[in-house]
C-alpha cells in the first residue's frame, strides 16, 4: 500500500476513535462542560494534561529546533518541563482547593475586584487565541504534505473534528479524547526514534543511544561525531552555547513561569476529585511529558547526523543532486527544502559557511525523519497521525478555555448573573463554535507574525498571571490595588518590549540593542520581576486585604474540606 | 476550623514552606545551576558519553523535575495526615 493510502487509513481510524469517545462522554451540565464534573482519575488526567500541553509545536517543531540550535535548544526542553514543578508545588493544589472553574474566577474572587477579573479574562482569551491559531496551522501542514489535499481543506477537516467533540463533550469529552490522543502521539513519536536509535547506535532507548558510540564500528561517540561535523562545516560545536548564558537563563525562566501561568494548563487541575489528586496528577502529567521531552533531543541529534551524511555523503564532498533521495524531492514541493547549485558541480552541500547550497526548514525534521532513515511506509503514516493528534488535543483544550471565559467569566460573572445553567451551557457551546471558526480562518490565512506571537503568549502569562496567583496564595494580605497595578505594569512593560523588537523595529532585534542582552523571548522574566516589585510597593502604601479574604486564603492552604467531586 | 488550634495551623504552613523551598532549591540547582550557570565547568566531566553540563541541560534536569513532584506529593500527604487535614 502507498504511504498516502496508509495515512488516510491511520488518520481516519484515529478520527473515528475520537468521535466515538465524544459521543460516549457527552456533557450534561456546565459542571461537566467546564471541569468534567471534577471526577477524572489522576493518572488519566495526567495523560490528558500531557496531550493538552504537547502541541503541534512540541511534536512537529521542537526536535527540529533543538537539531539546529544544539545546546541552546535546552531552553525549550527545560523551559517547557520545569514549569510543571512550579505548577505542582506552588499553584495546582491551592487552586484545586479554591474550587472554581477558571483562572479569572480565582483572580476576581481573591482580589475582590471586577477590574482584576476583566483584565484576567482579556489576557486569557488573548493567550489562548494566539496558541490555537498555530495549532490549526499545524494540522494544515500535516494534511497538505501527507494527504496531498489543499491546506485549506486540511484546516477545515481539523476544525470539523475539534468542533464535534468540543461542542458536544466539553471538558469531559475533551479529557477522554485527549487520553486517546496522548497514546497515539507518544507511540507515533517513539516508534521512529527507537528505530533510528537502533540503526545508528544499537541502543533501543533513544535516551541512552544519545550518549552512545556509533554502531558503524568506529568507536566514536555520537555527540563527538556531531561536534566534529559541526565544526568542520563551519557551525558552532553542537554541545556548547551560541546565545549568551544570561539570555539562555532568562528565556528558560520565562518559559517555565509562562507555562505555570497558562490558563489552559492550570484549568486541568480543577478536574480531579481531591487536592492530593491535583498533586499526583501534576506528577503523572510531567512523567508523560518527559517521555517525549527526553526523546526529542536524542532524535534531534540523530536527525542532524543522518541529514548531514545524506546530503554531504560519507566522504563529505557532497552527493549528486540528480540521485537525491525521494524525501528531498518530496519536501522541495512544499518549498521547505531548496537546493541552489552555486558552484555548478551538480552536487548538494550543506554547511554553516559560504560553501552551503541548501536551505532547510527546521520544521520538517520530525516529519521527514522516518523518510531520511528509510523507515517503512506505515511509520510515516503513524507520524502524520501523531502530529494531527498533538495539534487537535491542544486546540480543544484552548478552545474550551476561550468558551469558558466567554460564557462563565464574561456572561455569568459579569454581564448576566441570573443566566440559567442550561443557557450558560448553550452559550459556552456557541462560544466554542465561534472560536473554532475564527481560529480556522487564521489557520488558513495566517498573519505572518504567528511565530513572533508565541513569545507574546509566554511573556504575557509570565508577567501577568504567574506573580498575581503566587501572591494570592502565599501572601494573605496582598490587596487588589497591588495586584492590579502589578499585573498592568508587568504586561505593559513586556508587551512594549516585544512589540518594539518584533513589530516596530525588527531591524533593531539583535543582542547589542537588547536590554542587558535579553531577547524578547526572555523578557517575560524581567516583566515578572517588575510585576512583583510594583505589587509589593503599592501594597505597602495601601490597606491590606479585608479579613474575609485573608480567611479565604487561610482556607485554601490545607486540603481538608475540598468540594465534593461528582462521580460519573 | 480544620486544625486543632492556631499553633497547629502555623506549624503546618511552616513545614509546608520548608518542604517547598527545599524542593525548589533542588529544582533551581539542576536546571539553572548545572544546566546553565555552571555548564562550561561541568562539561569538562564525561558522563556515559555525554558532557555532564550538556546532559543536565537536555536530559538530567527533566528526570529530576519528575522525581521532585512525586517526592513533594509523598511528603505533603504525610504532612496532611500528621496535622489531620487530609481528605481521608
Amino acid at each position: 500500500m502507498s504511504v498516502q493510502t496508509l495515512t488516510f487509513l491511520i488518520v481516519g481510524a484515529s478520527f473515528l476513535l475520537y468521535m466515538g469517545i465524544a459521543v460516549w462522554a457527552r456533557a450534561g451540565s456546565t459542571n461537566d462542560f467546564y471541569i468534567a464534573g471534577g471526577g477524572v482519575h489522576p493518572i488519566l488526567n495526567g495523560m490528558a494534561t500531557a496531550a493538552d500541553w504537547m502541541s503541534a509545536a512540541s511534536f512537529i517543531s521542537m526536535a527540529g529546533l533543538v537539531s539546529f540550535m544544539g545546546y541552546d535548544g535546552a531552553v525549550y526542553l527545560m523551559g517547557w518541563t520545569g514549569g510543571y514543578v512550579l505548577l505542582a508545588l506552588c499553584l495546582a493544589p491551592y487552586l484545586r482547593k479554591f474550587g472554581k472553574f477558571t483562572v479569572p474566577d480565582f483572580i476576581g474572587d481573591r482580589y475582590y475586584s471586577q477590574t482584576a477579573r476583566t483584565v484576567a479574562v482579556i489576557c486569557a482569551i488573548f493567550i489562548c487565541f494566539t496558541y490555537v491559531i498555530g495549532q490549526m496551522r499545524g494540522v494544515g501542514v500535516v494534511f497538505s504534505r501527507f494527504l496531498e489535499v489543499e491546506l485549506w481543506l486540511g484546516v477545515v477537516i481539523g476544525m470539523g473534528v475539534v468542533f464535534f467533540y468540543t461542542v458536544l463533550g466539553g471538558m469531559k469529552g475533551i479529557t477522554y479524547t485527549q487520553v486517546a490522543q496522548f497514546c497515539v502521539l507518544i507511540f507515533a513519536y517513539l516508534v521512529p526514534a527507537v528505530f533510528i536509535s537502533i540503526m545508528l547506535t544499537g541502543h533501543v532507548l533513544p535516551q541512552t543511544g544519545f550518549g552512545a558510540t556509533l554502531a558503524d564500528g568506529s568507536g566514536v561517540f555520537l555527540l563527538e561525531k556531531l561536534d566534529m561535523l559541526s565544526t568542520d562545516l563551519g557551525f558552532k560545536e553542537y554541545t556548547t552555547n551560541t546565545k549568551s548564558l544570561l539570555d539562555i537563563f532568562c528565556i528558560t525562566f520565562a518559559l517555565m513561569v509562562g507555562t505555570a501561568g497558562l490558563p489552559h494548563v492550570i484549568v486541568r487541575f480543577f478536574t480531579v476529585p481531591k487536592v492530593s489528586d491535583a498533586r499526583k496528577s501534576a506528577g503523572w502529567a510531567l512523567a508523560f511529558i518527559a517521555i517525549l521531552y527526553t526523546t526529542a533531543p536524542a532524535l534531534a541529534a540523530f536527525a542532524r547526523v543522518n541529514m548531514i551524511e545524506t546530503i554531504n555523503g560519507p566522504d563529505a564532498q557532497g552527493m549528486s543532486y540528480a540521485e537525491a533521495p525521494s524525501w528531498i524531492k518530496n519536501w522541495e514541493k512544499t518549498n521547505l527544502i531548496s537546493h541552489d547549485d552555486k558552484n555548478g558541480d551538480g552536487k548538494m552541500f550543506y554547511s554553516g559557511d559560504e560553501r552551503n547550497e541548501m536551505s532547510i526548514d527546521r520544521d520538517i525534521m520530525v516529519l521527514a525523519n522516518p523518510e531520511i532513515a528509510n523507515l517503512p511506509a506505515w511509520v510515516i503514516a503513524l507520524v502524520a497521525a501523531g502530529g494531527v493528534a498533538a495539534a487537535l488535543s491542544t486546540s480543544a483544550g484552548l478552545l474550551l478555555v476561550i468558551s469558558t471565559s466567554v460564557s462563565h467569566d464574561l456572561l455569568k460573572r459579569n454581564l448576566m448573573p441570573n443566566i440559567s445553567d442550561k443557557k450558560e451551557l448553550m452559550s459556552a457551546r456557541i462560544a466554542a463554535g465561534v472560536a473554532i471558526l475564527i481560529a480556522g480562518y487564521f489557520g488558513i490565512n495566517p498573519p505572518d507574525f504567528v511565530a513572533a506571537i508565541v513569545a507574546f503568549a509566554f511573556g504575557l502569562a509570565a508577567s501577568s498571571f504567574f506573580p498575581v496567583i503566587i501572591m494570592g496564595i502565599f501572601s494573605k494580605r496582598m490587596n487588589d490595588k497591588g495586584a492590579i497595578s502589578g499585573m498592568i505594569t508587568g504586561i505593559v512593560f513586556t508587551a512594549a518590549y516585544i512589540i518594539y523588537f518584533k513589530f516596530v523595529s525588527p531591524e533593531m532585534n539583535s543582542p547589542e540593542n537588547w536590554f542587558m542582552g535579553i531577547s524578547p523571548e526572555g523578557i517575560g522574566t524581567i516583566g515578572m520581576i517588575i510585576n512583583f516589585a510594583v505589587a509589593l510597593v503599592v501594597f505597602k502604601m495601601t490597606d491590606e486585604a479585608p479579613q474575609e479574604i485573608q480567611d479565604l486564603v487561610e482556607s485554601i492552604r490545607f486540603p481538608k474540606g475540598a468540594g465534593e467531586a461528582q462521580a460519573h | 476550623m480544620a486544625f486543632k488550634n492556631e499553633g497547629d495551623q502555623k506549624a503546618y504552613w511552616k513545614d509546608n514552606l520548608s518542604i517547598l523551598f527545599t524542593l525548589l532549591a533542588i529544582w533551581f540547582v539542576v536546571s539553572f545551576g548545572a544546566g546553565i550557570i555552571f555548564v562550561d565547568a561541568l562539561n569538562q566531566i564525561e558522563f556515559f558519553g555525554f558532557k555532564l553540563g550538556f546532559w543536565f541541560a537536555q536530559q538530567g534536569s527533566i528526570y529530576v523535575f519528575v522525581a521532585l513532584i512525586f517526592v513533594y506529593m509523598k511528603k505533603m500527604n504525610t504532612l496532611d495526615k500528621k496535622y489531620g487535614v487530609d481528605e481521608e
